[in-house]
């Protein structure tokens, strides 16, 4: 079986993932990667906390893309922003003056219709790909909580509306969706246990509940082995007391400390290589799983981003 | 930590024995569910009474553990000898509940529906499956709501919530003045109108005829069913979403931030803490998880780790067997302790600027294993209890 395509060709990716374990950072280095390989990014920022930008070290964008990085441009999702758009480019119908009252009872029936407020996320993202204006869009998407709901959300359209000029435009968007040489699904998670079960259940639900691929798991976070079985003896016999405290006396200090952190660097990463065995484990066949280093680094921004994109490229054999 | 009038230190446990409910929120991945397993648990060791905690979606290990396999909206109770296996002595009882918002939707139909028929037709209108299963928001609304049933009922001394992960982490705050407002609105009985009188006014045509051509007549007609049903139960509905937020800013009720020193959830927490704030919410506590040691910020460990990384091989000369060997571990080790130091100091500095921080501010080391069981729930509520 032909594994995925090459993530850099596909021309939508989602990035997915529990809360917390690093989606925007992923986002943001995937998209510098892109842009080292010679792409035009777009990259969307769907819950809009301006994080995006602030890893390429520019300020936060609205709902028209611009330029933030050679080659990558961000852009924020902004659903009444959509609607316009949406009424202009789709449905060619003149409401320029009257938005604000109609943009109110749209915000008012997709508060009832679930689904209305994603199509218009989705459906923005799919007419970025359409028009071809960048060669691939990266969208730092919604939680994992909340990603089956928006890739759903045209199906869900299509199932609720039978009839409708909103019915006619879910078909192209699943084709988009649907078709794996153009759209992926990259799930972020830490090798900890409740990202890994989130994780799990996520790639089934993909499965079961949308039209959407998966493209990888991107772990995040790992720990590097400090030591080798036999360094891990030595280790061990450096802390036996006599000799800790015989180190202790050449260095000039105790040492304790400098050691203890070892310890705590041993163990932590034991405890997380467990969970990221049982994500091996849990996986379909074929799915390619990317690690990425914890990273020692004063803040996150540009320089992080650019150890990201870098990691990632090794990863994936670019 | 600061200290009250009278002298008395401010803990999370005295704080814990001065409220009826405890919300525990912030940013998604800090471990907020664990925390607030956490507080129930060690309430019960340490004040008893009866203690519930309403958790969204707890690490199946840690509910399995817990005898609390499979459980739903039903509050269960978690037995004693779960506390003898961690060598405790529970005082009261701990009771757990988990939240099924389609459940409690339903059920919430049920209360509010005038009759039978009217509860099975919004039961079986898509509409309301949608809501119910789909619709995100809906969670943080039920959650609040679940709280405000299980409050009434009047069977617990303590409800510790742990709060279902938003996108924003307000939106449960907001949920019950939302979902109040969306009833009481004008637009919805605008929606309704042309479907009971079939007369559409002058002022609404404009709305329908857009309204048509994008969402079609039978989905609109759809809607109209759903909420000629729904109207039914209107002010019930809005009574009780008002109730819920009267509930939230009541004196007894208090919230306390969960988060970690990484970058993203500190700005997140910090933004919380000043809106419960701005809302007069009673901000009891920040509560800060995975916190890496104090030694590894330590000054003269960190002049020490640099030399000894210098000076590898001088330093292990003879000490073990395999010198080698042993110049490279005491490389790795050095090299370690000081890239964790750049992550320890930068945590600190987080720390340091967390901005309207109440008066209790605690700090929960980065614990070598997993918590999946109750002695590891009382080993990190020791921690934070105070």
């Amino acid at each position: 079986m032909a594994g995925p395509p090459d993530l850099l060709d596909l021309r939508l990716v989602f990035v997915t993932g529990k809360g917390g374990v690093g989606k925007t950072t992923v986002a943001a280095g995937l998209s510098q990667l892109a842009a080292e390989h010679g792409k035009r990014v777009l990259v969307c920022e769907v819950d809009a906390k301006g994080d995006v930008t602030s890893l390429f070290e520019a300020s936060p964008t609205d709902f028209t893309p611009r330029e933030i990085a050679p080659g990558i441009w961000s852009m924020s999702m902004d659903t009444e922003a959509s609607l316009r758009e949406y009424l202009k480019l789709h449905l060619r119908i003149p409401v320029v003056g009257r938005i604000g009252p109609l943009a109110k009872a749209f915000d008012f029936v997709a508060t009832a219709a679930p689904g209305v407020r994603e199509i218009l996320t989705v459906g923005k993202l799919c007419w970025e790909v359409r028009e071809a204006h960048y060669d691939i869009v990266v969208v730092d998407a919604p939680a994992s909580g909340h990603i089956i709901g928006q890739l759903a959300a045209p199906q869900a359209i299509n199932d609720l509306v039978k009839v409708g000029l909103i019915r006619g435009q879910t078909d192209w968007m699943l084709d988009i969706l649907s078709d794996p040489r153009q759209t992926g699904l990259v799930a972020v998670c830490t090798p900890e246990e409740m990202p890994v079960n989130e994780t799990l259940e996520l790639v089934t639900r993909v499965r079961e509940e949308t039209t959407v691929r998966m493209s990888a798991v991107i772990v995040n976070r790992v720990l590097p082995e400090l030591f080798s079985l036999r360094e891990e003896k030595v280790f061990e016999q450096l802390r036996e007391p006599e000799v800790e405290a015989m180190l202790s006396e050449r260095a000039g200090g105790t040492v304790t400390p400098v050691l203890e952190a070892a310890r705590l660097a041993v163990t932590l990463r034991r405890t997380r290589s467990v969970h990221l065995q049982r994500l091996q484990a849990g996986l379909p066949e074929g799915l390619p799983v990317l690690l990425l280093p914890y990273l020692f680094a004063r803040s996150f921004g540009a320089r992080t981003t650019r150890q990201v994109a870098y990691a990632l490229g090794e990863e994936l054999g670019l | 930590m600061t200290t009250t009038s009278d002298g008395e230190q401010k803990t999370v446990g005295r704080l814990l024995a001065a409220k009826d409910i405890v919300i525990a929120c912030g940013p998604g991945g800090v471990g907020k569910t664990t925390t607030a397993a956490s507080l129930a648990a060690t309430a019960v060791v340490e004040q008893g009474g009866r203690v519930l905690v309403l958790t969204v979606d707890p690490a199946r290990r840690l509910a399995d553990a817990l005898g609390l396999k499979g459980i739903g909206n039903d509050e269960v109770r978690i037995t004693d000898d779960v506390f003898a296996e961690a060598a405790a002595h529970p005082r009261g009882e701990l009771w757990a509940a988990m939240l099924d918002t389609k459940q409690s939707w339903d059920d919430l139909i049920r209360t509010h529906a005038p009759d039978d028929e009217t509860c099975q037709q919004i039961l079986a209108n898509p509409l309301y499956q949608n809501i119910s299963g789909r619709f995100v928001q809906s969670h943080d609304y039920i959650a609040m709501e679940r709280l405000y049933q299980i409050h009434c009922e009047g069977k617990y001394d303590l409800i510790v919530v742990d709060t279902p992960p938003t996108r924003n982490a307000l939106d449960f705050l907001d949920a019950p003045q939302r979902m109040a407002d969306f009833f009481s609105s004008r637009l919805l009985r605008w929606l309704i109108v042309p479907y009971r009188s079939r007369l559409v006014n002058v002022a609404s045509r404009p709305f329908y005829q857009v309204a048509d051509r994008i969402l079609g007549t039978q989905f609109l007609a759809d809607i109209s069913e759903f909420f000629i049903l729904f109207q039914s139960m209107y002010s019930g509905f809005i009574e009780r979403a008002e109730a819920v937020t009267r509930l939230l800013s009541d004196r007894r009720t208090t919230f306390i931030v969960v988060s970690t020193l990484e970058a993203t959830p500190v700005r997140e927490a910090e933004f919380f803490s000043s809106e419960l704030t701005a809302r007069k919410l009673h901000l009891g506590a920040i509560v800060l998880n995975k916190v890496l040691p104090e030694y590894l910020r330590d000054p003269n460990a960190d002049k020490l780790a640099q030399s000894m990384q210098a000076r590898a091989a001088e330093l292990t000369d003879g000490l073990t067997e395999d010198p080698a060997v042993a110049a490279r571990v005491v490389d790795e080790v050095a090299e370690s302790f000081l890239n964790f130091g750049v992550v320890a100091r930068r945590e600190a500095e987080q720390q340091a600027e967390l901005k309207g921080a109440p008066d209790v501010l605690v700090t929960v080391p980065f614990y070598d294993a997993d918590i999946y069981d109750m002695s590891g729930l009382l080993r990190l509520g020791a921690q934070v209890w105070g």
